[in-house]
């Protein structure tokens, strides 16, 4: 059987996780590819709807990533987009999805070894984990499996 | 058809869903889920709860669920590749266990789907769904059938009707060519009638609260009373609770769901108690305000229906009074419009 | 039972307020809102144990401002409602009547908000016992089992709407829900649609529940769905020291920050 490789969603900040990133590609780490990177202008603007459909859409793993502490090109949007995670963390908990799912990080522009590491790390715990199997049961249903939906 | 009598044995009932699901007939029954009794498949008696006064739902779901599919599509380069999902392939379905409101409620539904263009994703499984009945022996203060033509033994709508008569046995009415063939199934278990059986002694009791065509009429010619509507509705929140538990409520919204490759259109139901519902895109509402909202439920159960499809689109069951958060009971409301001296 | 109807028709007759909402004999045995404009709707008022609907959310429906100046027979999570809904912005000082109902069946005028919250600093404002149970039990669980859970009570949802509407805090004149450019929570009621539509609502409920219930009470699938946002409350008080609805000028939880807040998941 071909081994398991799952499909990441990076949502990073155009300040500082995005340079970080580039920064890993120009300095040539190799890291693993599974991971698909979205830019945003901030954390702040990384709303938890984003994350949920990210796993609707069949993602095993999302990393959030931004500025750290104090750097955030608009002064407070990681520390806004903190608080925010803290809560949803609490409620993916309680309503039975797995947070370890959701790697969150601070990568400044200047971390491209950072990057490196927290993509395969999350690749590696993510490929232990498995398949997002309960989320891909309900979130293709629609699309893709007609008898869910018949006669509900 | 001239409908058939029949007697069967109690014990004999759980061997019927058996042959039913032998037979590969999916069968749908009213099923206890803590408080409330949903509409569901089920493999065995066991799981059917015969002695809830009522489902929460209706059992309109059988033909009209709350989410379905009407068509696949793909997007291809320059064109959308369609396919329309064929109700014809739905299965014989058994409802079985449903009260008399749940069967003579359809008799609306088909009115409606039935009205042209017709509804053939409703009128489908509708033809390919048996029902069979159970009438009341006990009702609530919230039902009022008999105020609106119905009653707990009533059989329009029902292919069969069973009713208790002892603590042993069962009176079967066999009452369409669907429920003859359905009883096909089990004629070795009926034993024939003996005597007369006055079904009615072993009925619910419930009082007619108000003349229905007073309600009809007085209903029809209060369009322009505001201050009826605001005073019944004030209380309303405006959620969906009654029209989605209603056996006769039927409308519904399309919604589209696909990815860059493929999609599906499904029809949902929908709430004429939802400010949504009438939203235009410009931002007008036509029905702005909630008293609006109410004034559409009534008036389209008690006067456009009557008016454009000859039947009154209530059954009496009460569920949309039991469901609301906020008891808005529509027996009592009705009874308000039908005590209205002059309109 | 006379002392409110007497209060509330004085009120009425000096022109301090235009409506009194408060609770009457409804259907069967249950108890509902009901709206006192004259002294003859005010003598069909009643007060018992089983009044227990937060009334606060009427004071949001378009309809009820139209009636003018409003009075308010309120409960603790009434009373927090209309300082969540101050602190948000909707209410003003002194824009709402409230008559308090004691745990003695007598009655606590509130003219300001400085009294409300005096008296909430010094009441007991937590989730009852056996929720405190169910959610320690669910909390017990695995994740897994916790998915299966919500999993079977949500597959009972048929996005009524009921919870969104009898919550005094839903009152945006477009929820999430009914945005549709770009489409964030499916319109259908099927699992994924369910799923997405609840755990918006939590989340945009964190921080703001002041645990009136009146959803789980609303919901006519019989959904536990309080416990979504109950569940919420401890960590936003014990992680930023915040709780709903206690005073009128407070800022919301998730809305503001401190440069120290303190997490453990971010490498």
């Amino acid at each position: 059987m071909q081994e398991f490789e799952p499909k990441i969603v990076a949502f990073v900040c155009n300040w500082c996780t995005y340079a970080g990133a580039d920064l890993t590609g120009t300095s040539r780490i190799k890291y693993s590819a599974n991971v698909k990177i979205i830019r945003f202008p901030c954390t702040g603007r990384i709303d938890f709807m984003i994350l949920m459909k990210a796993f609707e859409n069949g993602a095993d793993g999302i990393i959030v990533s931004g500025c750290h502490p104090n750097d955030c090109h608009y002064s407070t949007g990681n520390f806004h987009a903190r608080r925010r995670w803290i809560v949803f963390r609490n409620l993916l908990n309680f309503t039975g999805i797995e947070t370890e799912r959701i790697q969150f990080s601070w990568v400044s522009a200047a971390e491209g070894f950072k990057w490196a590491d927290v993509v395969n790390n999350t690749v590696k715990k993510i490929k232990e984990m498995g398949p997002n199997e309960n989320y891909k049961k309900i979130a293709v249903s629609t699309l893709f499996n007609e008898e869910e939906i018949i006669n509900e | 058809m001239e409908k058939e009598l029949k007697i069967l044995k109690y014990n004999d009932l759980p061997k019927l869903i058996e042959r039913f699901r032998t037979q590969g007939y999916p069968v749908l029954a009213p099923v206890r889920k803590n408080k409330v009794v949903e509409i569901e498949t089920v493999e065995s008696l066991d799981a059917v709860a015969l002695d809830a006064l009522l489902s929460t739902q209706s059992a309109k779901k059988a033909a009209f669920p709350k989410v379905e599919k009407v068509i696949d599509y793909t997007l291809g380069k320059n064109a959308v590749q369609q396919v329309p999902v064929n109700p014809e392939t739905h299965p014989e379905t058994i409802l079985f266990g449903v009260r008399p409101c749940d069967a003579s409620g359809f008799k609306s539904l088909d009115a409606i789907f039935g009205d042209t263009p017709r509804d053939e994703f409703y009128l489908k499984k509708k033809e390919k769904t048996t029902i069979v009945s159970f009438s009341c022996p006990v009702a609530d203060s919230y039902c009022f059938c008999t105020s609106v033509g119905g009653g707990p033994g009533n059989t329009a709508g029902s292919d069969i009707q069973f009713t208790a008569i002892s603590k042993e046995e069962l009176l079967v009415e066999i009452l369409t060519e669907k429920g003859a063939k359905l009883a096909s199934h089990f004629t070795d278990l009926l034993s024939d009638t003996k005597g007369d059986i006055d079904k009615n002694k072993f009925l619910a009791e419930v009082k007619v609260v108000f003349d229905m065509n007073a309600v009809v009429g007085k209903t029809t010619a209060s369009f322009n009373n505001t201050a009826l509507w605001l005073e019944q509705s004030l209380r309303c929140i405006g959620c969906g609770a009654c029209a989605f538990v209603c056996p006769t409520c039927a409308c519904f919204d399309f919604q589209d769901e696909q990815n860059t490759k493929k999609g599906v259109r499904l029809r949902l139901w929908d709430s004429c108690g939802f400010s949504l519902f009438t939203l235009h895109t410009s931002g007008h509402n036509p029905r702005e305000v909630q008293s609006q909202r109410w004034r559409q439920r009534i008036m389209h159960k008690f006067a456009y229906m009557p008016e454009q499809l000859h039947v009154v689109g209530c059954e009496g069951c009460g569920r949309c009074s039991r469901a609301c958060p906020v008891d808005m009971n529509i027996k009592e409301h009705l009874t308000s419009i039908g005590e209205i001296v002059t309109v | 039972m006379s002392e409110l109807i007497n209060k509330v028709t004085q009120l009425l007759n000096d022109k301090t307020i235009d409506v009194f909402i408060g609770y009457e004999k409804g259907s069967a045995d249950r108890i509902r809102a009901a709206f006192a404009r004259t002294a003859e709707q005010a003598a069909k008022l009643v007060y018992t144990a089983s009044c227990t609907q937060n009334l606060a959310g009427y004071l949001m429906k378009h309809e009820v401002k139209k009636l003018g100046k409003p009075g308010l027979l309120a409960n603790v999570a009434a009373l927090r409602s209309i300082m969540q809904l101050a602190s948000e912005f909707q209410v003003k000082d002194g824009e709402v009547y409230v008559l308090f109902a004691n745990a003695d069946g007598s009655f606590t005028e509130f003219t300001s908000f400085a009294s409300i919250e005096a008296y909430l600093g010094t009441t007991d404002v937590g989730i009852k016992s056996d929720e405190q149970e169910m959610i320690a039990r669910l909390e017990a669980m695995s994740v897994q089992e916790r998915w299966l859970f919500w999993n079977k009570e949500f597959d009972k949802c048929i996005k009524c709407y009921a919870c969104r509407a009898a919550c005094p805090m839903c009152y945006c004149h477009r929820c999430t829900t009914d945005v549709n450019q770009p489409q964030w929570i499916p319109v259908a009621s099927h699992e994924r649609g369910n799923l997405d539509y609840h755990l918006m609502r939590a989340m945009h409920l964190a921080g703001r529940c002041v645990n009136c219930g009146e959803c789980a009470n609303a919901c006519p699938m019989d959904i536990p769905l309080n416990l979504l946002t109950y569940q919420l409350i401890d960590p936003i008080k014990n992680t930023f020291g915040a709780t709903a609805g206690m005073k009128a000028d407070a800022v919301y939880a998730l809305s503001t920050y401190k440069p120290d807040d303190k997490e453990n998941f971010i490498i």
